[in-house]
């Protein structure tokens, strides 16, 4: 063996059975990355969205309102005070405050305006409740405690209030989900296409490998490799990308995120670590099924 | 050289089942068309004694390639039965495909070489497909290339390789792994008549190792000066018989 042969040897490694780039890598690998990015930030959406629901439920599960009737020659004030003292006493309510007729117009306010309510016209007491979180009472609890002492009052314990909102969080937790599982879909139908556009160009190689005994298996295993890595790396890019709004998101809306409404936390983008993954993951199935079924057709 | 001829014509209508020892390859009323066009082969019969030699001769355009791709199952036939190492290819499973292909050498026309692969890479492929690990043919995959005087291009890639030398190396690429058969489609029509001689040179030991050889070639001199007995297509048909000399 000659010198030159026995250096080819020492530093020789089996060479890729699949090309390892082609013209088209880079636009596929901006397609995907701008997909990873949409559902990137969609999971984020998500997330803030169950928080933003399970915050104001929070709220709302927290406290009751109680509105006051005045019987009898009783003032509204009185009939709220009492109400606010027999509802201090029950088990669950951490306290109990009657509002004054300026706050309770002030409720009004934006609906009717400001300084239009006469002095005489007779404007319903409220009772606003904190209650125990561990340990609130029921409605029919308060109610029993108001008519102990004669009160004449309608419980609200947000109970209609706490099921929209349940309802509109379960609602957007499952859009977000849906677009990330169609932007999957969509990855995957792209990468899919890619792979058919691949094998077609390489039938030489693929003949070639038949014709030696490779496997459909292990063909299609050599195409499902070469996309997850491309798809690994744009994931990580698309990754990056919805990172760098969700900070941006972060910090723009400080303690609360962008807004109230969707509260982004730094946790949050813990979410963006497995895209890559899920990426590759979905790249190495779509290729390799494509793979195996234009192969089958091969003779 | 006095050879037994191992070839054995059929009739159409003979009973290929007798007392003969199993062929390793069987024709029996084969026909091939591509598409809805005419049969490129028409009643084809024969059978291929094991460790037999033969030369596939006949006129460009005969059928010698679309013969040669029924064997490998490239093509299927539109009719009658092609059987190999005793399995009806026809209903052969595609699962069984990859193990039966092992078991065949082929050199094409046009070299079929990976481009993106080095000289060495190209040679090796047979025996990494069959899951073998590098370290157990890497010296056995560097003295092949030398033998076919390739020893100094093990890094080459193949567009940088004259078309003989892709030729060498294609063949190269079909006998690494001592196949049970070599199917060779114009093995030698790019290359010098001395690297002609010293390629059938290698096909003749393949031979006595065992392997069946079957190379189509329209090299009448390399034919008659190697004295193995001929398959002679014509038009699509089994023309002419020419036993050993």
């Amino acid at each position: 063996m000659s010198e030159a042969a026995a250096a080819f040897l020492k530093g020789w490694k089996p060479g890729p059975l699949m090309p390892r780039s082609d013209a088209r890598d880079g636009g596929l690998t901006f397609v995907i990355a701008v997909l990873c990015f949409f559902a990137c930030v969609t999971a984020v959406a998500a997330l803030a969205a169950d928080r933003a629901a399970s915050g104001w439920t929070s709220q709302l599960k927290d406290s009751a309102t109680v509105l006051v009737r005045p019987t009898g020659g009783e003032t509204a004030d009185a009939a709220a005070a009492r109400a606010a003292e027999a509802l201090a006493d029950v088990r669950g309510v951490s306290e109990a405050r009657a509002l004054e007729k300026e706050q309770a117009a002030a409720l009004l306010e934006p609906w009717l305006g400001k300084g239009v309510l006469a002095d005489d016209l007779p404007i319903p007491r409220l009772v606003a409740l904190d209650l125990d979180p561990q340990h609130p009472p029921s409605a029919a609890e308060l109610e029993k405690a108001l008519k102990a002492r004669d009160v004449d009052a309608t419980v609200d314990d947000h109970s209609l209030w706490i099921r929209d909102i349940v309802r509109a969080g379960t609602w957007a937790r499952a859009a977000a989900l849906g677009v990330s599982a169609l932007t999957a879909l969509a990855a995957a139908a792209v990468i899919a296409f890619a792979a058919r556009a691949v094998l077609a160009s390489r039938r030489e190689i693929v003949e070639v490998l038949h014709a030696a005994g490779a496997k459909d298996g292990y063909i299609a295993g050599l195409l499902a490799r070469r996309f997850a890595a491309m798809a690994f790396v744009a994931g990580v890019g698309g990754a990056l990308l919805a990172g760098g709004v969700g900070a941006a998101a972060r910090l723009a809306g400080g303690g609360q995120g962008l807004t109230p409404v969707l509260p982004v936390a730094w946790i949050d983008l813990a979410a963006l670590l497995p895209c890559p993954f899920l990426a590759a993951a979905v790249a190495a199935l779509a290729a390799r099924s494509a793979a195996i079924r234009l192969l089958k057709e091969t003779p | 050289m006095s050879r037994k001829p191992r070839f054995t014509p059929l009739a159409p209508e003979a009973d290929a089942v007798g007392a003969e020892p199993e062929p390793v390859l069987s024709f029996a009323g084969v026909g091939l068309r591509y598409g809805r066009g005419e049969e490129v082969l028409r009643e084809i019969s024969f059978e291929l004694e094991a460790g037999s030699f033969h030369f596939l001769t006949g006129p460009s355009g005969a059928g010698k390639s679309s013969l040669l791709k029924l064997i490998y199952r490239a093509e299927r036939p539109s009719r009658g039965l092609v059987t190999l190492f005793g399995q009806d290819l026809s209903v052969l499973p595609r699962r069984q495909l990859p193990l039966l292909r092992r078991r065949i050498g082929v050199v094409f026309q046009d070299f079929r070489l990976l481009d993106h692969l080095s000289a060495f890479d190209n040679a090796a492929l047979p025996l990494r497909l069959a899951g073998r690990a590098p370290r157990t043919y890497r010296d056995d995959v560097a003295e092949m290339l030398a033998w076919v005087g390739l020893g100094s291009k093990l890094h080459a890639m193949p567009p940088t390789l004259s078309g003989g030398e892709k030729q060498r190396l294609a063949i190269a690429r079909a006998v690494i792994g001592q196949p049970d058969i070599l199917l060779a489609d114009e093995p030698t029509g790019n290359v010098d008549h001395e690297m002609a001689v010293r390629i059938l040179r290698l096909f003749v030991e393949l031979n006595r190792q065992g392997t069946t050889v079957l190379i189509a070639s329209h090299d009448q001199d390399l034919v008659a000066r190697s004295g193995m007995p001929q398959l002679r297509l014509d038009q699509g048909r089994l023309a002419r018989v020419e036993e050993a000399a």
